[in-house]
């Protein structure tokens, strides 16, 4: 089985947010980065569809700047086969992203092309599925739960209050939800091989795009909480609050 | 005139409460730009509540039906959507499990991009301005959408239903061939009970601090006091496999903003609050007077969850049965 991870690199989940001075994108400075949280399931996914099928190829594709190659040596540190860098300053637009991902994994012969269900950083939860309808491959988006017996595909994904089951044949596109699978980490020895791994980088490059950051801000601080009291014997004075201050109840 | 579509979403044969929300966000930018709003349901055969899509703000309400649009089709709705897409300025989605899995769809086929789980809309100089929360809510981003037409979700339970008084006149829209690559065979109901966090207007979560699974029962009792909320939990917890994880709340699970979120023995870590800190009222419970949810919640009470929790289920009871 032949299969393709997207990978984005991200700002670590707990790193504290500093507007730019631009006004429109984050300081990065002193923030770290980190495969993005979702993707990780769409690398355990590959992993452990290629040991099953006993023959194949996994191969990691990132889109951003020099900086992904750290990222990418991670995914090759899981296990992943080989890894590409698109270099490119990236773009808010999903669509140019999925464009340029696109165009480098129509040519790939892929069984299955796997992203994250959403990057923590945009939360645009859009390019996996844009990629399926450009390369005209069926799609499947937020997979919590995945079976492939030959080429048929069997998914679950968490809809409001039940679970939708979906079904399509390979070659298709996945994305991932967490549930899926619990990811590894790099081992010793495959941090080690890692480095002896093939990482290829050429540059591609991104159009304008439809949408364009106006700006980013911080969100309003929420109004200093307040102690209503403590223990059970507050609890009136909370039902009174909720119902006459907040009108919630 | 300009035209803003807003895609209405049912389950079976039933118009889903989200569906007026997108009605109403694309009632406001409408508006705004001196447009009318069409509401387009996607059925199999006579979808309940489509009736009350006119005075919801539509104009006109458009219905494709097809024999296997009766559980969510995404290659065939995305093609009936992408087919009069192009006539509209904008398209409004609703953020939901659908939503968010048709509007890229729809935007890739139109070659444009979407904005994702939209939570304030605003025209400026003739263009759609959306807010939006990024980098887990820690920041809010200001996107300007140039795309025709403007693709959009909007977050749940965020743009309220407005009432109008529009009757809203019928029409039908054919649905063109589609090639169909992907099939929902089922809706599965879940192992535990139903109603959704996102979609609730009250929602009670519970964290670690609940020791043990069973204890799950004090939240649960509580819910049901309040009447409709959902029952929501931590990661802690659904990593500990006490509860379901369509039942998380946070980074990595649900993000919320009902009007009134619960937390019973959540610390309130910031993978936590990235999912719940726009909720409009904010309770927390927690005998930590240090614990850091106490910083977004608007109402405190630093006690023993198993002593005050039962007490306030009694006293929501109370209140109810008057
Ligand atoms: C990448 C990443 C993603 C994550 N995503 C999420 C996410 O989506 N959602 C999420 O929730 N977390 C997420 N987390 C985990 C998060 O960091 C916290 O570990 C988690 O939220 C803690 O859960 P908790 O509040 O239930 O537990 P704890 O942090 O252990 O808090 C328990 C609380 O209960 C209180 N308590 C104990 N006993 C009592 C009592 N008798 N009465 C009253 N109070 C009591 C304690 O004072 C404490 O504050 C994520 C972490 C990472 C690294
Ligand atoms: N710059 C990128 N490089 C590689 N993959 C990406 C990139 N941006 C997005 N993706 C993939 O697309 C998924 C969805 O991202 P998004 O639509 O931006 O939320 C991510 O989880 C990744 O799998």
């Amino acid at each position: 089985m032949k299969i393709a991870v997207c990978l984005k690199r991200v700002p670590d989940t707990t790193a504290k947010i500093v507007v730019g001075e631009d006004g429109k994108s984050i300081d990065e400075t002193g923030v770290k980065f980190v495969p993005n949280p979702y993707d990780e399931y769409a690398l355990e996914a590959a992993l452990a569809l290629k040991e099953k099928a006993g023959t194949g190829e996994t191969v990691v594709y990132s889109l951003g700047g020099d900086s992904c190659q750290e990222t990418i040596r991670t995914a090759l540190a899981m296990g992943i086969d080989r890894g590409v860098l698109l270099q490119s300053p990236g773009s808010p637009d999903g669509f140019e992203v999925a464009q340029a991902l696109a165009a480098e994994l129509g040519a790939g012969g892929f069984d299955l092309i796997l992203f994250g269900k959403m990057a923590v950083d945009d939360y645009n939860h859009q390019v996996g599925l844009m990629v399926g309808e450009l390369l005209g491959l069926p799609a499947i988006s937020a997979v919590s739960g995945l079976s492939i017996d030959g080429a048929t595909v069997r998914a679950e994904r968490e809809i409001e209050g039940a679970v939708e089951v979906v079904t399509c044949s390979l070659p298709a596109v996945i994305t991932t939800d967490k549930g899926i699978n619990t990811p590894r980490l790099p081992s010793l020895k495959g941090i080690m091989s890692a480095k002896k791994k093939p990482l290829e980088s050429k540059p591609v490059a991104l159009g304008a795009g439809a949408v364009t950051v106006a700006g980013l801000s911080l969100p309003p601080e929420r109004q200093a909480g307040r102690i209503v009291g403590e223990g059970p014997d507050a609890v009136t004075q909370l039902v009174a609050l909720l119902r006459n201050e907040a009108k919630v109840i | 005139m300009p035209t803003i579509l807003a895609v209405t979403e049912q389950r079976q044969g039933a118009l889903r409460k989200v569906s007026l929300e997108a009605v109403a966000a694309a009632r406001m930018i409408a508006d705004s730009l001196g447009a009318t709003v069409d509401a387009l349901i996607l059925a199999s055969g006579p979808v309940d509540g489509a009736a009350g899509l006119g005075v919801a703000g539509a104009d006109r309400v458009l219905t494709a039906t097809h024999d296997g649009f009766g559980l969510y089709n995404p290659d065939g709705y995305a093609a009936t959507i992408a087919s009069i897409g192009r006539g509209y300025a904008a398209i409004v989605f609703t953020a939901s499990a659908t939503g968010r899995d048709l509007s890229p769809r729809v935007a890739a086929k139109l070659k444009t991009a979407c904005a994702t789980d939209v939570t304030a809309l605003a025209v400026e100089a003739g263009k759609i301005v959306a807010t939006r929360p990024v980098y887990a809510g820690k920041a809010i981003q200001k996107l300007v959408l140039g795309g025709s037409p403007a693709i959009l979700s909007v977050r749940p339970n965020t743009f309220a239903p407005v009432t109008t008084d529009k009757a809203g006149t019928p029409g039908v829209l054919a649905v063109p061939a589609f090639a169909q690559r992907v099939t929902v065979t089922e809706i599965k109901a879940p192992p535990q009970a139903a109603l959704d966090v996102t979609e609730a207007s009250i929602v009670v979560s519970g964290g670690r601090g609940l020791k043990e699974p069973a204890n799950f029962k004090l939240v649960e009792d509580l819910a049901a006091a309040f009447g409709s909320a959902a029952v929501g939990a931590s990661r802690a917890v659904v990593d500990a496999g006490w509860r379901e994880h369509g039942a998380q709340v946070g980074q990595t699970g649900k993000t919320v903003a009902p009007s009134l979120y619960v937390a019973i023995g959540i610390s309130g870590a910031i993978q936590h609050l990235a999912g719940m800190r726009t909720s409009k009222v904010i309770v927390a419970i927690n005998k930590d007077k240090d614990a850091p949810i106490f910083k977004v919640a608007d109402y405190g009470i630093i006690g023993d969850l198993f002593e005050v929790v039962p007490r306030l289920t009694e006293a929501i009871r109370k209140l109810k049965a008057e």
